[in-house]
C-alpha cells in the first residue's frame, strides 16, 4: 500500500521506503530545511518524522476498509544522539491497536539502526464518529 | 559562560535563527519574551497541513514551535548562552488549531540545575485561555558533562 503523504510531509521531503521485511520506513534526507543548530537535524523535524511514520504505519494496519480519523493525543520524544548531516530513517511499531486508542512506538536512526538518534511514544485516538 | 551583553535582544536572535534551517521552513517568528519565558508565532501555511480537506495544521510544526520556544526560554532564564540539547519533550494535543489561525507558542524554563533545564509551555491559536497544546520536557547542557 502506497502511503499518501500530507502537504507537511511533502514540505519536509519525506520519502517512503520498505525494509527487507516489507515494513514501512520513512526517510528524511538531510537538507537546510531540517537543520537545527549547525551540523545537526532539528529535534522538531525528528519529532515530525517519528509522528509521520507512526500515523502512516497505523493507517496501513487499519487497512483500506477501516478509515477512522486519527487524532494525535500526545507524543513523548526522547533524544539519544545528535542527528548529523545525513539521511534519517524512521519506523514504527504498534504496541496496541484498540477500538478507540492506539499506542505506537517509533524510532529514528541514521547509519545504524542499533544506534537510534531519537524515539517517541505516541498515543492516538481513533474517531469513527464520522464513519 | 558568556554573559548576555547589555544590548542583548532576543527578538533579533530569533529573527536570525528564523532566516535559515528548519525554523525558516516552518516559518516561526518572534512574538514576545520576558524573564525565563519566550513566545514565538507560527503563521498558518497550507504547506504545513496534515490533510488538505480539513486544512488542519500537522502536529510536527507545533512540536517544532514548542521545542524552539522552550529552548530559548532557558537562555532567558539563565542569562547565559550554554550549548544545550533536548533530552525529552512531551506534547499533549488538546485540540487542533483552527485552520487559518496563527499559533502562538509560550515556552517557560522553571528550573535549572548544573546539567539540566526543566521546561514547560503551551500553545494557543488566538485565545491564551483556550490552549491547543501543552508541553513538558528537559534539556541538558552539553558542555556540563
Amino acid at each position: 500500500m502506497k502511503t499518501s503523504f500530507s502537504p507537511y510531509a511533502q514540505t519536509m521531503g519525506f520519502e517512503e521506503q520498505r525494509d527487507a521485511d516489507g515494513r514501512l520506513v520513512i526517510a528524511m534526507p538531510y537538507s537546510d530545511g531540517v537543520r537545527g543548530r549547525p551540523g545537526f537535524v532539528h529535534g522538531g523535524a525528528l519529532a515530525g518524522l517519528l509522528e509521520t511514520v507512526a500515523y502512516a504505519t497505523l493507517s496501513e494496519a487499519l487497512g483500506e476498509d477501516d478509515r477512522p480519523v486519527i487524532k494525535p493525543v500526545n507524543v513523548t520524544a526522547t533524544y539519544m544522539r545528535g542527528a548529523v548531516e545525513m539521511t534519517t530513517y524512521a519506523r514504527a511499531t504498534i504496541e496496541r491497536l484498540g477500538k478507540r486508542i492506539a499506542n505506537i512506538e517509533a524510532i529514528a536512526w541514521q547509519d545504524d539502526i542499533e544506534k537510534p538518534v531519537a524515539m517517541a511514544q505516541i498515543n492516538v485516538m481513533l474517531d469513527r464518529s464520522r464513519g | 559562560m558568556n554573559e548576555f551583553p547589555p544590548e542583548f535582544d532576543p527578538a533579533r536572535l530569533i529573527q536570525t535563527m528564523s532566516k535559515n534551517g528548519h525554523n525558516k521552513l516552518i516559518g516561526t517568528r518572534y512574538h514576545a519574551h520576558g524573564q525565563g519565558w519566550c513566545e514565538l508565532a507560527l503563521p498558518y501555511s497550507e504547506t504545513l497541513v496534515t490533510d488538505t480537506a480539513s486544512g488542519i495544521l500537522a502536529s510536527g510544526p507545533i512540536f517544532t514551535l514548542m521545542d524552539m520556544a522552550t529552548s530559548l526560554s532557558i537562555w532567558l532564564k539563565t542569562g547565559t548562552f550554554q550549548p544545550q540539547a533536548t533530552l525529552d519533550l512531551r506534547i499533549d494535543y488538546l485540540r487542533p488549531a483552527r485552520p487559518g489561525n496563527t499559533v502562538i507558542g509560550h515556552g517557560e524554563c522553571y528550573h535549572v540545575t548544573k546539567s539540566i533545564a526543566f521546561i514547560r509551555g503551551h500553545a494557543h491559536d488566538g485565545d491564551p485561555e483556550k490552549p491547543i497544546a501543552h508541553v513538558a520536557g528537559t534539556y541538558f547542557f552539553t558542555a556540563s558533562a
